[in-house]
């Protein structure tokens, strides 16, 4: 055990380093700069002194070569120092100190409703004897991943906020702020969920141990609880830690539609503005959030299903996937 | 200023008053339309009064919910530059000088006085008695020659807008406490102006003083109507009312401290939660209404208040060190190929007049030159003709085995752009120009820019002055042409800014105006807009000259 986790740490280190150089590799070669792209924003049109930005680009380094660049930014981030925002000049820590908490308390309850919600709909789908039942279950998941995240915000806004005041339509303050932008957030997940577990839970119920288990005299309850389910399963621990991941990047769009303070404003914010430090100190908050929920997969698997300790199923590889 | 995103709306032309236009229900707004289209056919604009019953008495109190479009990009009245940041900023800080957004005629605000010497090179401003900052210090010379210092120094790289007005800059003498001289090295015609915009907003000495980061953060400290209570990035800002403001400017509606409590101001990018939440009672004010939601904000009893913004109207820029733009024969064509009328009815909407000369209507010293831009296929057809650029087969003209193809370089910063220039190039295509578009990210614009990699550059800009036209077009500045210096439209963009007299300069600029129509250094489009909806309890909210909001004078009825 302690060499698997050792193998799965050194991979997490492996993919965070990875997701820093390629994010500056790319941000690097775009043919713009953060300085120009700040000075001529700020500048309404006039022209901008080219002497001002070549004295801002000293100021923040621009001016060296690409390895001195990187290397400055790789051992400032490796003592915990994310430096500052080129457009605002707010710390970059502070920024992602502010976001992440609020992107965080929305995308764990997402998770937790699209949870609650997915497995609902596939275990209620798998014990079912009514086959209309089944089929309306079934057709959910394809259509929750087929309806974008925005519009489904835009109609609960409208129904919910608008039209009845139930939530209120934007920021940060309270619970009930959290309500419908995290509803929106967890319908794509749910149905994902209810899509590979009710899959998995089919296969599953389809194993000769299952035939086994009835023929022992098992209920249907213990059976699909006990059995299918905990086979079934392994799927869907793994997608959820891609899905995690992903919740990151669908914060963009809800937190922009519900005007929320996060994450997700943040990457779209310093994205357009090239905003170096600030982009380079979220990749790297995200591949940690990423790397840790591969771990927690990874860990977790050898507990449902010990064949992977034993090593016939273990997957090569880092952490993330 | 920067591409002003915002902006569409509804009826009512825009017309250059302070009176701001305010829709009314059902018949007379149909009534309202009809007029104001036939005003804008004319070419002319009146007044519009508000309509509606408001009630007699402003009560003070309140706080007023305001959704932001875009976010700030910081709250320093001397860096930002963005329609947004400065709704926000203004009401911290207050300028040494107002301008009438009806007559563009400068008038004492924090100055009582001014004498300008004759070349235009050194302007004594005699401070008012009694201003103080939101620290309680006196607000005295030598914080003006402390700004003024600043912004031509450190603070310069990072307040280009507030650099470039004080270009020339020498020194500011305070010969006592109560008066400033600034000192420029050339005339300069156009600070006067400058003075009275939010850029040039004066603040406290030790301001001065702080890294410039940490101002845009909310280190400020001016001497405005309001102070800053927070400011957090992307999210918004409150600011709360400061008592014993007694240094309104004369525009002003009343005197004394402001009638609202607090503003708290809120980033909402989406249009339709921007509109839905005013209709919903989760806003106060709003923002870049669109035209598809002012139904929304007015079926809930609300209004949207309109105004042009002065300066450069939307262009299209040519690069003249490109075929086919190299052209002028080309240029003057599609000063006239282009229905204007159309755009504004079709795609806009008449919150927004059609461009009547390079400069937008709401500019002081704007010359109406609409006859130069009157829309005739026909004659652009000849021009193009007479060029030799003949009819190819697919009716795209050709000259010289070279089809008559130009591209447009934007951003959709307004978001009416992408749909106009649609328009514009089925236009163009009917007296056989391929106009293609090129849509960027600002981040791509700035690339494109630097390195002249366009045909047709297409922007707004800003400035209720008319030296826009010489920071714009002059070949020493901004000269998104890449022309060559000149003999013709150099020298008088230069003159204006030495020209003390203001009927002279008038003169002077109409003529610059007429000179860069008849090369076709523009193409003028159509003028920006600013449409903010408010709901029906709120009065009160103004704009200034530039076109930005003031809440001096808001109020909010009380239950």
């Amino acid at each position: 055990m302690a060499a698997y986790v050792l193998r799965r740490l050194g991979g997490a280190v492996a993919v965070l380093w990875a997701a820093f150089t390629v994010s500056y590799l790319i941000l690097y070669l775009l043919p713009s700069d953060p300085v120009a792209i700040m000075l001529d924003q700020g500048a309404g049109g006039e022209r901008v002194d080219p002497a001002r930005v070549a004295e801002l680009r000293e100021r923040y380094g621009f001016d060296q070569g690409p390895v001195q660049q990187y290397l400055t930014l790789l051992g400032r981030t490796l003592t915990g120092d994310l430096g500052t925002s080129i457009s605002s000049g707010a710390p970059v820590s502070g920024l992602i100190a502010d976001a992440f908490p609020e992107t965080a308390k929305l995308a764990g309850l997402a998770l937790a409703l699209a949870l609650v919600a997915g497995v609902g709909i596939a275990l209620l789908a798998s014990w079912t004897r009514a086959a209309w039942l089944r089929d309306l279950l079934l057709a959910l998941p394809p259509l929750g991943v087929a309806v974008p995240g925005f519009w489904v915000g835009l109609v609960l806004l409208h129904l919910f906020s608008f039209t009845w005041f139930v939530f209120p339509a934007v920021g940060n303050e309270g619970f009930a702020s959290l309500v419908l932008p995290a509803v929106t957030l967890a319908v794509g997940l749910a149905a994902v969920v209810a899509q590979v577990l009710s899959q998995g839970l089919r296969e599953a119920s389809r194993a000769p141990y299952v035939e086994t288990a009835f023929a022992k005299g098992s209920g249907r309850a213990r059976v699909l609880g006990a059995h299918v389910a905990r086979n079934g399963s392994l799927p869907t621990v793994t997608v959820l830690g891609v899905l995690v991941g992903n919740l990151l990047g669908g914060t963009v769009v809800v937190e922009t539609v519900f005007s929320r303070q996060g994450f997700g404003r943040l990457v779209e914010n310093a994205v357009t503005t090239q905003d170096i430090p600030v982009v380079q100190g979220l990749v790297v908050v995200a591949a940690a959030v990423f790397v840790v929920t591969s771990l927690l997969v990874d860990l977790v698997h050898p507990l449902l299903d010990p064949r992977v300790l034993a090593g016939g199923h273990g997957r090569s590889g880092g952490g993330a996937r | 200023m920067v591409p002003n995103p915002p902006r569409r709306t509804s009826p009512h032309r825009t017309s250059p008053q302070r009176t701001i236009s305010r829709r009314s229900h059902a018949a007379p707004a149909a009534v309202a339309t009809a007029l104001a289209a036939a005003l804008a056919l004319t070419g002319c604009s009146g007044p519009e009064s508000a309509s509606g019953a408001a009630p007699a008495e402003p009560t003070p109190g309140g706080t007023l919910r305001f959704a932001l479009g875009a976010a700030p990009a910081g709250v320093d009245p001397q860096q930002v530059g963005s329609n947004v940041s400065i709704y926000v900023a203004r009401q911290l800080a207050d300028s040494l000088t107002d301008q009438d957004p009806e007559t563009g005629e400068i008038q004492p605000w924090l100055a009582e006085s001014w004498e300008v010497s004759d070349d235009l090179t050194r302007f004594t401003f005699h401070l008012r008695d009694g201003v103080t900052f939101s620290d309680g210090s006196a607000l005295d010379a030598d914080d003006v020659r402390a700004s003024f210092d600043a912004i031509s120094g450190d603070l310069g790289a990072a307040a280009p807008l507030a650099a470039s007005y004080l270009a020339g800059y020498q020194e500011t003498e305070v010969p006592d406490p109560g008066t400033a001289t600034v000192v420029f090295d050339e005339p300069n015609a156009q600070f006067l102006q400058a003075t009275s915009t939010v850029s040039l907003a004066i603040l406290a000495e030790e301001t001065a003083e702080v890294d410039p980061a940490e101002r845009l953060q909310g280190d400020v400290i001016g001497s405005g109507p309001f102070v800053l209570e927070s400011y957090t990035q992307d999210q918004g800002a409150v600011v709360t009312r400061r008592e014993g403001y007694d240094w309104a400017p004369e525009a002003a509606e009343h005197q004394g401290d402001a009638y609202l409590e607090r503003i708290e101001f809120s980033v909402v990018p989406e249009s339709g939660v921007r509109a839905g939440g005013l209709a919903s009672d989760q806003f106060d004010a709003v923002g870049d209404v669109l035209p598809q939601d002012v139904p929304q904000v007015e079926g809930s009893g609300g209004e949207v208040l309109t105004r042009a913004n002065p300066g450069v109207p939307f262009v299209l820029q040519p690069n003249l060190t490109r075929a086919p733009l190299d052209d002028v024969e080309v240029r003057r064509a599609l000063l006239v190929a282009i229905d204007r009328q159309e755009l504004v009815d079709t795609v806009l909407s008449d919150a927004f007049a059609p461009a009547t000369g390079i400069l937008a209507s709401t500019t002081p010293g704007y010359a109406d030159l609409s006859d130069r831009l009157a829309f005739d296929p026909e004659e652009a057809g000849r021009i193009l003709d007479d060029a030799g650029w003949t009819e190819g087969p697919d009716g795209i003209r050709v000259k010289d085995g070279e089809p008559l193809e130009i591209e447009v370089t934007f951003t959709p910063v307004f978001t009416g752009s992408g749909p106009v220039l649609e328009l514009v190039a089925q236009q163009l295509r009917a007296v056989g120009v391929d106009l293609r578009l090129r849509q960027l990210t600002a981040a791509e614009q700035t690339t494109a820019q630097d390195s002249g990699d366009y045909d047709f550059y297409y922007y707004n800009v800003t400035r209720a002055d008319a030296d826009i036209l010489r920071t714009q077009f002059s070949t020493a500045q901004r000269n998104l042409s890449l022309r060559e210096p000149d003999d013709v439209v150099d020298p008088l963009l230069d003159e204006q800014l030495g020209e003390a007299d203001p009927a002279t300069r008038d003169a002077v600029v109409a003529e610059a105006q007429e000179a860069l129509l008849d090369e076709g250094l523009a193409i003028p489009l159509f003028e920006l807009s600013q449409s903010i909806g408010v709901r029906g309890d709120v009065h009160g909210v103004t704009f200034d000259a530039s076109s930005r909001l003031l809440f001096h004078d808001a109020w909010i009825e009380q239950e």
